[in-house]
């Protein structure tokens, strides 16, 4: 199992601190996954998580200069490692003006992904800062855990308001209930409301638009004005929306029907799903 | 005592206590012949911190006429006085600061713009004078950087870390995280960061040695640093002896002493320890290799988790207290240990059977009152070594 690949561009280095730092804010620990063409940030749908999951893809070669990987077999040319976001996410921080940046798979006092800075200097010689990242290396046997997810059969698909307009609203109700009902419908309205015993508080987006129909059981059956509802944990959608540091090039959400919501960020070489369980 | 000081200066001076209150709690002011003296030790003594203002530095400095005057004070009432620092030079014009014992009154004034006068009356103790012992001149290493140096190298570690392990060597300069047991290690991430002796005004390494002290003090003392600007100089010596971080301009002295952690079963002789960490941690030179760079690892091997090998670095040994250093007692006629002074500083160390994993020598100050004709006639580097840290534990020097 070998992994080292290296970074040169600044920009790139920039957009890969972006996409770090929006996973360190969305989860304590995930999983990374290498393979020859992409990364994967993971984290699967345990219990512990509030029934979360989460599925960030990049392409290699949009960020890295060199890239090379062996997996653990030629049969499954991949690596599975338990990591601490944060912990990366703060060694990028600390590289931010890097000239370069190294990544490898060390077995230092425990296995490690080490990553090594080149940082301009007053003299001819450059600083190095080097981060030694305690990971786990997840056994094969345990890969299963972390398939892709399946695209739900949603009821409704829409694109999302303004990331920050969404988020002001829902950073307010946040104070006065925990939970909130999300709910579309197939003609771009999307509702945001919450429900205590003292107060009830809705809000309205219109034209929103929706994503061309491609399967899921939008069938020219269904109404379109009838509303997809879920009812969510407050927190996590807050956490999730203000995980992000850029507005990404387009954000939908798919409702399946009193059963989850389904988030998907496209970025210009990135992409991230995300899952939230409804309550009953 | 009486003193003014014009507005840039309290400045200056706010930033002292800013840096101090980083340190300790409590603010030990004494006016001195050769300048106003602000102090502080933290609370497990094992740092010790003092600005020396000269008389220049002040418009006007009046020392006590007659007896010596000490007082101390808890550090956040002086921080109220100078409350915003970054307005505090756009509306103070002059700051006026008056001691009398007699009166039992500490009073700072400040004239800001449109005649507005601040007064504040403090209340203080009476203190005994506080002293470290420290010798910097005698210091086997010298290291001097600009603040900015300094401050980029801390940032590299996170606000939570302690504890910080410092190794030298001829040609350069690594600071690496310090972490407490193995499982914790396994855990934590390891941050090491490498300056060359070039980046420093002045590299000046006889003892390859490898030190770990506390960040907390360091990031006190930058703060002040920063701000004025001023090169920090870093004296050090074997592990367990103590740091001094200082600052000198003209009109003013800044000395930090920090207590090193000492390690357990190291020979304390210069000759034995001079080069023995001198080479740790770029084992791997990770950013030369260009052929050699993969490490295998197998996914087999996780299943048998005993088999990682043991770090690579000595330096993990659980180090203990160590014995005071004897020959740091350079003004032994003036040492008056006072028994319940020492109390306060001690550490029962040998006592449990088993010694506790880490502590830091505490910096053993004696409280000396000395008498007035011995006051007037001490110069400051006498006043840096009046008490000394005459107990010591060394007496089983390995378990």
């Amino acid at each position: 199992m070998r992994f080292r690949a290296k970074i040169l561009d600044v920009g790139c280095l920039n957009s890969f601190t972006r996409v770090v730092n929006t996973i360190s804010k969305l989860t304590k620990t995930c999983t990374l996954r290498l393979t020859a063409d992409n990364l994967y940030f993971m984290l699967s749908d345990k219990v512990a998580n509030g029934g979360v999951s989460m599925w960030c893809e990049l392409d290699q070669g949009n960020f890295f200069d060199e890239f090379q990987m062996e997996g653990v077999a030629s049969d499954a040319n991949e690596i599975y490692l338990e990591l601490v976001p944060e912990n990366l996410s703060r060694a990028l921080r600390t590289a931010q003006n890097a000239k370069s940046l190294k990544a490898k798979l060390t077995k230092k006092h425990c296995p490690c992904l080490t990553l090594a800075a080149e940082l301009p200097s007053l003299s001819s010689v450059s600083r190095v800062v080097t981060h030694d990242i305690p990971v786990d290396v997840i056994p094969r046997k345990l890969w299963h855990d972390f398939r892709e997810p399946t695209v739900p059969d949603f009821d409704v698909s829409i694109y999302l308001p303004p990331l920050k307009t969404m988020k002001n609203v829902i950073d307010r109700m946040k104070n006065l209930s925990n939970f909130l009902v999300l709910e579309a419908n197939r003609s771009g309205q999307m509702n945001l409301k919450i429900e205590t015993d003292l107060v009830s508080v809705s809000t309205h987006f219109r034209d929103l638009g929706n994503p061309p129909c491609d399967g899921g059981s939008q069938g020219a059956s269904q109404d379109l004005e009838t509303m997809a509802q879920a009812r969510v944990d407050i927190k996590k959608l807050q956490q999730f929306l203000s995980s992000q540091q850029v507005n990404p090039s387009k954000a939908m959400c798919n409702i399946v029907d009193k059963k989850m919501v389904h988030f998907v960020w496209l970025h210009e070489n990135a992409s991230l799903q995300y899952f939230i369980p409804a309550m009953a | 005592m009486d003193c003014i000081l014009i507005g840039s200066n309290v400045k200056v001076l706010a930033k002292a206590v800013q840096s101090l209150s980083r340190l300790g709690e409590e603010l030990y002011l004494e006016p001195q012949e050769n300048g106003l003296a602000l102090r502080t030790v933290n609370s497990s003594r094992s740092a010790y911190a003092c600005f020396l203002f000269s008389p220049l530095f002040f418009q006007k400095y009046t020392p006590p006429k007659s007896s010596t005057q000490r007082c101390k004070m808890v550090i956040k009432s002086v921080q109220a006085v100078f409350k915003s620092l970054s307005s505090l030079e756009k509306t103070v014009e002059k700051c006026r600061i008056e001691l009398d014992i007699e009166k039992s009154r500490l009073t700072f004034t400040l004239h800001c713009k449109h005649g507005l006068l601040k007064t504040h009356n403090l209340s203080f103790q009476d203190s005994e004078s506080l002293q470290a012992v420290f010798d910097k001149e005698g210091c086997a290493n010298t290291l001097t950087a600009q603040p900015k140096l300094l401050v980029d190298t801390v940032l590299h570690f996170p606000p939570s870390l302690e504890e910080v392990r410092v190794s030298v060597n001829d040609e350069r300069v690594l600071f690496r995280n310090h972490v407490e047991d193995e499982a914790e290690q396994s855990k934590a991430m390891m941050t090491e960061f490498c300056l060359s002796a070039e980046e420093f005004d002045r590299f000046v390494v006889n003892m390859h040695t490898c030190i770990t002290f506390c960040l907390k003090e360091l990031r006190g003392l930058l703060v002040f640093a920063e701000s004025s600007g001023l090169p920090v100089s870093l004296y050090f010596d074997e592990p367990g002896r103590p740091m001094v971080l200082s600052l000198t301009d003209s009109v003013l002295e800044v000395n930090f002493v920090l207590a090193t952690l000492s390690e357990e079963g190291q020979p304390r002789n210069h000759n034995s320890n001079m080069r023995r960490v001198s080479e740790p941690p770029i084992t791997d030179d990770f950013m030369n290799d260009d052929v050699d760079y993969i490490i295998a690892m197998e996914a087999g091997e996780l299943a048998g988790d005993s088999d990682w090998p043991e770090p690579p670095r000595h330096a993990l040994t659980p180090p203990r207290l160590h014995g005071a250093a004897g020959d740091q007692q350079e003004s032994s006629g003036e040492c008056e240990d006072e028994d319940g002074q020492q109390g306060a500083v001690e550490t029962p160390v040998e006592e449990s059977g088993r010694p506790p994993n880490k502590k830091f020598r505490s910096l053993f100050f004696g409280s000396v009152l000395p008498t007035p004709s011995q006051m007037s006639n001490r110069t400051l580097q006498s006043q840096e070594v009046l008490a000394s840290d005459s107990e010591d534990e060394d007496g089983s020097p390995s378990p």
